[in-house]
Order: structure tokens, then C-alpha cells, then sequence
């Protein structure tokens, strides 16, 4: 049996965005997983508000104001995300730099907020289980949001001080992509912790 | 196959340079913990897993010598439920689980044609948190501060109020340890599978073990979180003082068993699904034929992996659930019969049509098929409510789970080990030490697992370390004891066998059973960037289908760890990546993350702290090395 060369590669790019890169299914992978572990969570809230009469139990439910507040920052934070991404997939670095740094701006004034939404829950994770699972579920969207502000901060720095590559284009594509995921797991989320004592 | 062939993919590292430099590892210390290749990574997780199996397997030892015979007090009820806590915990955890994905991860590249697992580094990060937390659980049991309330730790038992001391929190921190390390191995096969496979590699030329690891990938994705949930809530009720299983202050305890069970029943699926695997492939190479049904088999998988999900609260039978809903599990739980036995029959027509070749590989193959069918069978007993009711917590339930995992994944993973061990070592195991290997694990386990049955049946109930001579469970209690040594003797055998292979055993070359899988096409052991010249695919069989000319493709850069992506379905060339270097980085990152979880099992400041050297390890990581990319 003889090696026969049928095939040249040489001639192919070095990266490709989107699905076609590997970062972006291990991106989806980590997605999925985590979907999973929120989808839990809410069941998990679900689960709890049917084992008692009245939900929640003897406290007043959240105040509204910060979680609104911080839901439409969330939402207007998706804007700069696309001009990212955009700007990463034309590979116009000014573009990139301005626009990460928008994002980190969004998620900094998200995570004060985030603080202050935590302060009005009205309960305290060990009052009771109606409690633990209001602070389960915000706190696991923060770590989320921790980590993603955290892999920002590091490929903005990197976007000024280089080595530049089309590799890093695609880490700034997928980042934003991450960034969606963490806007649209807490829509869900949010529904339960600010309407679902309510409603429910 | 011819010398020419061979000499391409693993002609002297000279001819090939610079390409064996470009993914050498390099030597001391620090190369060492810096090393990331899957092959060296594949390699310390099946050792690992495979010593976790020896510690969790000598602890089952002296649980038997314990109930050899009645009223025995070799070992107290204290250490006594510390050890089948632990032997359940790390033989699920830190054995079944790992050792599959770590074959998937020296495997899966070589069989899809990739100089390399995607996110090498993660794989690498994996072993090493993998390791720490299998250490960990270890340790805490030589500290006398082994977990003991179970495998599956039910709330309240496990709860504060009745599990003082830090024993429960070692367990959830162990688990919650090793599930991270799944996940991130679960990412690596998925995405190497997608995108990394040959050219030519449609979806429906990928080997079945391929398949199998990717339906396991998926699944872990999904049940692991659930997991992962419960021992965090665990623990925080334990440390911080939240109330989920505390029906006083509105939790409940059966929300521990819920998430629990969502995760541990496709937990089972997970251990078994990679066998099947396993077996697909010793089944062709011995019977010198294509497997009969690839269609239905992966279509099987698939079907198997979906309904894992839909049968958790047949474990909670005994508890108070909807009688409606119980009907439900019922279905599903015998319904699950039917992709099983569609891929035993797809083996059996394949054995049927071809000209056997009996090896070892192939003996643990009849064993799989003979053990895994009574334990099926007992399955499918304990899937009806009023079966189940009789028997729950009991020696029969013992006997069933032993069977469809001994059966299930154990005999298939020896045969595993002895069909891939050339290809890992350059060396064949002796056949004669691989029969007698076989002989005495077939015979030990059913020795062992079947009068459990009837132990079961006659009330014996299970977690009791003794019970009284009247009784009359003595004389069958001491044959599961002797069976248990015989099990015992037979890891002693492989072990044997693997000593002297490597010392003395015969040359394996690239292809010892004439195989037709990719794997098989370079040498034994493979160099370390797989292939010198990548392969093409043209069918499903490749080293079959191709008896005179090899295809391959050119154009990787030997001077960058080059990779081609190829499109998901076709396995159309896309495009090249380049691929990380050896780092430090995930070593330090999990020996951060590994500080954090066991400080979190004393103060849950732990977590805050913790979370510093973890950002800084991750950023050096993640850090651009002088010169690359």
C-alpha cells in the first residue's frame, strides 16, 4: 500500500469564524452545559415555590426598581457585543478596541447594579429555602457574569498591547457570543426572581 | 501495509523534522507537569482511573471479608460504611466515568485522523483536577474523615442535622471536583469529533466507538449540572446555613433525590455507552467483517441516550411519587430494553457472519454479552413498581447494579485494554495470562454477584456490616466473599501481564489484529503528532478499503502545531488552525481551583478568596507566549 497525496491544504486560511471554528463549538459546549445547570436551578425554584402554600413564604417580594433597571443595561449591552463582534469579524482593530471597551463599560455598571440587586431581595439566603434559591440563582448568573467580565478585561488589554492575529479576532467574535448567552439565560432567570414571587 | 506507508507516518523523527520537534513534549520537571498531547494526557487518566479501581476495588475486598462470614467484627459499622461509600463513590466517579473519557481521549484523535485533540490544554487541566480530587477523597478516608453516607449521600442523612463533621462536605467537593474535570473532557471529544475528523469522514463513515464517546459527550453535558447542583446545595446547606432540604423551613429532601438521580441514572448510560463502543469495534476486528447495522446502532445510541433522561425516578419507586407518574418511569425504564437489544443483536449477527478470531479481546466480548444480559434481565424485573417495592434496598439491587456495570462496562473495558494496549505500548499482552485474566473475572463476578440475588430475595438488605447466624445468609454470603477474591486475582493477573508485557512482550507493529479503523494506520506506539501524512477517508473501514493506495493530504506546516478543521457533516477541509504549545498553566490552574474547593470544605470564604490565584492562573493561560500566534 502506497501514500498517494489526493489533497493540498496549504492553500486554505488559517482561521474562519463562527461555526466553522472550533472555539465557537467549544464555546457552545460550555453554553449547553451551563443552560442546563440554569434550567435546573429555575426547576429547582419551581420545584420549591409547589411545597409551600404561599410563595414566597412571610416576606415581601423583591423590589423591582434595580432589576429592571439593570435588565434593560443587560439588554442594551447586546448593541456594543454585535459592533464587537462585527468589528472583530472585518478585522478592523480600531473598531474592536472601541467597542470592547463600550462592553466592559456596560458590564461594569451591570455588576455595581448586580451588588444592589442583591441587597433587594427582602430575604436572606438563610431565612428560608424560598431565600437559598432566590440567592442561588442570582448569585450563579453573577459567577457567569464575573468570568465573562474577567475573559473581556483580558482580551481588551490584549487588542491594545497585541501580538494581534486572526486567532485573536475570533476570541473577540466568540467572546461576544458568550456575551449573548449570559443575556439571554437571564431572561428566564429574571422572570423568576422578580415575578415569580409575584405571579406565582 | 506496506513499509512505504509505515515509513510515512512514522519514519525516523530525523526524516520527519522539523514535525517531531514541533510536538515533542520535552524532558524534566517542568515539561513534564507542562505536558499537554492527548496521548500522554489519555495515558495518566486511564492509570489513574485504573489505580482509583484498584484502591475502590480492595476496599470492596474487605467489605466481602467482612461478610464472609455472620457476626463478624473485622472491621466496625463506623470504617465499614465509610468503605462502600467510598468504593461507590470513586468506582462511579473516579473510575467508570474517567476511564472511558480518558480512552476517548487517546483514542478519538487517532481515529478520526487529527494530530490532536481540540483544547489540548483543557484535556490536560482535566486530568490534573481529575487526579487532585481523586486524591482528595483518598486522603480524607485514611484521615477517618471518608464520606459514609452512600454513594448517592441521601438528604437528611447527609444533612446537617445528621452528618456532623466535614465527611458529606469531602463527598459533595469530590464530586463536584470530578463532574468539572467530565465536562471540560466532554468538550475536547465533542469538538474534536465535529471538526477535527479526516477529510472524507462524513457522519456516516465515523468509527462507532467514536460515536459512542460522542453521545456520552452529550450526555455528560447535560446530566453532570444536575449533579453538580445537588453537592452544591448540599454543601451550602451544610456551610452557610440555606434550608433546600430542610422541610422545616420549606425544602425538602426529595429534591436531593431528584437532582440526584437526573444525573445518576444517565450517569449509568454514560459508564455503559462508550463499552458498547468498545465492543463494536473488537467485535469487527475479530470477526473479519464490517459491523452488521451501523445505521441502527448509532441510531440505538442515540435512542439510549434520550430515554437515560426519562427514567431517574424509577431509584425513588419507594418513595412517595405520583402512582401516575411511576407508570411513566415503568415505560421508559423497559422501553430502554429495546436499543440495548437492537445493538446485541447487530453484535450477534456480526459474530454470526464472520470468520471468528477468538483473542482475549474477543473472550471479554462473550463475557460482556452473557453477564450484561442477566443483569439486563434483572433490570427489567426491578423497572415494575411492585418488584421494586419487595426488593428496594436490598442484596438484589446489589447484585442487578454489579452485573449491568461489571457486565456492562468492565469486561468491555478489559477487552479494551488488551485490543488497544499495542497500539498504546508497541507490545502485545500474552494471550495465555489474557485467557486466565478472563477466566477468573468471569467466573469470580458471577460467583460473587449471583447469590447476591437470592440474598436479596431472602431480605438481606444491603449497606449492614453483619448480620446474625440464624438467619441462615452465612453460606452464601461466604461464596460472594470467595468470588470477590477471585475478581481480586484476576486485576492481579492483568497487572502481571502488563509487567511482562512491557519488560518482555512481543513487538506489536502498527496493525497486530489486522484492524480497519485509522488508529491502526500509523505506528505503535503512534509518533507524537499521530501522522506524519494525515489521512483521507473514503469509507467506513479505511485499512480494508484501501489495499493499494493510502490517501492522504498535504499542505499542515511541520514547523506549527497545524491542525485542519473540517465542516461537521462532510468533513469538508475548511480550514488550518494552529494549536497551543506545552504549558504550566493548566497544572497551576487546577492545583488553584483544588485549593479553593478543599478550602470551601472548611469556610465558603474559601470560594472569594480562592477565585484570586484561579483568575491569575487562568490569565496566564490564556496569555500570548512570546512568539506564538
Amino acid at each position: 500500500m502506497k501514500p498517494v497525496t489526493v489533497l493540498d491544504v496549504a492553500g486554505l486560511p488559517d482561521h474562519a469564524f463562527g461555526h466553522r471554528s472550533i472555539l465557537w463549538w467549544g464555546t457552545l459546549g460550555f453554553m449547553a452545559t451551563e443552560g442546563m445547570a440554569f434550567a435546573l436551578a429555575a426547576a429547582t425554584y419551581l420545584y420549591l415555590s409547589a411545597r409551600v402554600p404561599e410563595w414566597p413564604p412571610d416576606v415581601p417580594p423583591p423590589n423591582l426598581g434595580y432589576g429592571i433597571a439593570n435588565l434593560i443595561v443587560l439588554l442594551l449591552s447586546v448593541i456594543p457585543n454585535y459592533l464587537a463582534k462585527r468589528a472583530a469579524e472585518e478585522k478592523d482593530l480600531r473598531g474592536v478596541r472601541l467597542w470592547i471597551v463600550v462592553c466592559l463599560l456596560f458590564a461594569v455598571v451591570f455588576l455595581v447594579l448586580r451588588g444592589l440587586e442583591f441587597t433587594s431581595l427582602n430575604v436572606r439566603w438563610d431565612l428560608n429555602a424560598y431565600g437559598s434559591i432566590q440567592w442561588t440563582i442570582l448569585g450563579l448568573h453573577t459567577t457567569h457574569l464575573i468570568t465573562d467580565i474577567g475573559d473581556t478585561a483580558v482580551l481588551a488589554v490584549l487588542m491594545f498591547t497585541g501580538p494581534i492575529s486572526g486567532r485573536r479576532f475570533v476570541d473577540v467574535s466568540e467572546n461576544s457570543f458568550y456575551w449573548y448567552f449570559v443575556v439571554g439565560s437571564w431572561l428566564p432567570l429574571y422572570a423568576l426572581v422578580y415575578w415569580g414571587p409575584r405571579l406565582l | 501495509m506496506s513499509d512505504e506507508l509505515m515509513r510515512g507516518s512514522y519514519r525516523g523523527l530525523q526524516e520527519v523534522e522539523p514535525l517531531g520537534s514541533t510536538w515533542r513534549e520535552g524532558e524534566g520537571l517542568i515539561a513534564w507537569l507542562s505536558a499537554i498531547g492527548h496521548k500522554t494526557t489519555g495515558r495518566r487518566f486511564v492509570l489513574t482511573a485504573l489505580g482509583f479501581f484498584v484502591g475502590a476495588g480492595l476496599l470492596a475486598v474487605l467489605m466481602r471479608l467482612q461478610l464472609a462470614i455472620p457476626d463478624n467484627n473485622l472491621i466496625g459499622p463506623d470504617l465499614y460504611n465509610q468503605f462502600f461509600t467510598v468504593h461507590g463513590t470513586v468506582m462511579m466517579f473516579l473510575f467508570a466515568v474517567p476511564v472511558m473519557q480518558a480512552a476517548a481521549i487517546y483514542l478519538v484523535p487517532l481515529m478520526v485522523g487529527s494530530r490532536e485533540i481540540a483544547f489540548p490544554r483543557l484535556a490536560a487541566f482535566a486530568y490534573w483536577l481529575f487526579l487532585f480530587g481523586g486524591l482528595m477523597i483518598f486522603f480524607a478516608l485514611l484521615l477517618n474523615m471518608g464520606p459514609d453516607n452512600g454513594w448517592f449521600s441521601y438528604v437528611p442523612l447527609a444533612g446537617p442535622e445528621y452528618a456532623p463533621g466535614k465527611r458529606s462536605d469531602f463527598y459533595a467537593q469530590t464530586v463536584t471536583f470530578t463532574e468539572v474535570s467530565s465536562i471540560a473532557a466532554a468538550v475536547c471529544v465533542i469538538t474534536t469529533i465535529f471538526k477535527l475528523r479526516a477529510p472524507g469522514m462524513s457522519l456516516n463513515r465515523i468509527p462507532l466507538f467514536c460515536w459512542s464517546t460522542l453521545v456520552t459527550a452529550f450526555m455528560i453535558l447535560f446530566a453532570m449540572p444536575s449533579v453538580m447542583l445537588a453537592t452544591s446545595i448540599l454543601i451550602m446547606d451544610r456551610l452557610i446555613g440555606t434550608h433546600f432540604f430542610n422541610p422545616a423551613e420549606g425544602g425538602d429532601p426529595l429534591l436531593w433525590q431528584h437532582l440526584f438521580w437526573f444525573f445518576g441514572h444517565p450517569e449509568v448510560y454514560i459508564i455503559f455507552v462508550p463499552a458498547l463502543g468498545m465492543v463494536s469495534h473488537i467485535v469487527e476486528a475479530f470477526s473479519r467483517r464490517t459491523v452488521f447495522g451501523y445505521i441502527p446502532m448509532v441510531l440505538s445510541l442515540v435512542a439510549t441516550a434520550f430515554l437515560s433522561f426519562g427514567l431517574w425516578v424509577h431509584h425513588m419507586f419507594a418513595a412517595n411519587v405520583p402512582q401516575l407518574g411511576a407508570s411513566f418511569f415503568t415505560a421508559v425504564s423497559m422501553m430502554i430494553a429495546i436499543p440495548s437489544g437492537v445493538q446485541i443483536f447487530c453484535w450477534l449477527a456480526t459474530l454470526w457472519d464472520g470468520k471468528l478470531v477468538i483473542r482475549t479481546p474477543l473472550l471479554f466480548v462473550f463475557g460482556f454479552i452473557f453477564t450484561f444480559v442477566i443483569g439486563g434481565l434483572s433490570g427489567v424485573m426491578l423497572a415494575s413498581v411492585p418488584v421494586d417495592l419487595q426488593v428496594h434496598d436490598t442484596f438484589f439491587v446489589v447484585a442487578h447494579l454489579h452485573y449491568v456495570l461489571i457486565g456492562g462496562a468492565v469486561l468491555p473495558l478489559f477487552g479494551a485494554l488488551y485490543f488497544w494496549f499495542p497500539k498504546v505500548t508497541g507490545r502485545m499482552l500474552d494471550e495465555r495470562l489474557g485467557r486466565l485474566n478472563f477466566w477468573l473475572m468471569v467466573i469470580g463476578v458471577n460467583v460473587t454477584f449471583f447469590p447476591m440475588h437470592i440474598l436479596g430475595i431472602q431480605g438481606m438488605t444491603r449497606r449492614i456490616y453483619t448480620y446474625p447466624s440464624e438467619l441462615g445468609w452465612g453460606p452464601l454470603n461466604f461464596v460472594a466473599s470467595v468470588g470477590g477474591v477471585l475478581i481480586a486475582a484476576s486485576v492481579l493477573v492483568f497487572f502481571v501481564n502488563v509487567v511482562k508485557s512491557l519488560t518482555a512482550g512481543r513487538a506489536a507493529g502498527p496493525d497486530p489484529w489486522g484492524a480497519p479503523g485509522l488508529e491502526w494506520a500509523t505506528s505503535s506506539p503512534p509518533p507524537e503528532f499521530n501522522f506524519a501524512m494525515p489521512p483521507v477517508v473514503t469509507g467506513r473501514s479505511p485499512l480494508w478499503e484501501n489495499r493499494d493506495e493510502w490517501p492522504v493530504f498535504s499542505g499542515l506546516s511541520d514547523k506549527k502545531r497545524e491542525v485542519l478543521v473540517t465542516t461537521l457533516l462532510d468533513a469538508e477541509p475548511d480550514h488550518r488552525t494552529d494549536f497551543p504549545g506545552p504549558s504550566i498553566w493548566p497544572f497551576i490552574t487546577a492545583v488553584a481551583v483544588t485549593a479553593a474547593f478543599i478550602g470551601s470544605i472548611f469556610t465558603a470564604w474559601a470560594v472569594v478568596v480562592g477565585a484570586v490565584p484561579i483568575a491569575i492562573a487562568l490569565i496566564g493561560w490564556f496569555w500570548p507566549k512570546a512568539g506564538e500566534d
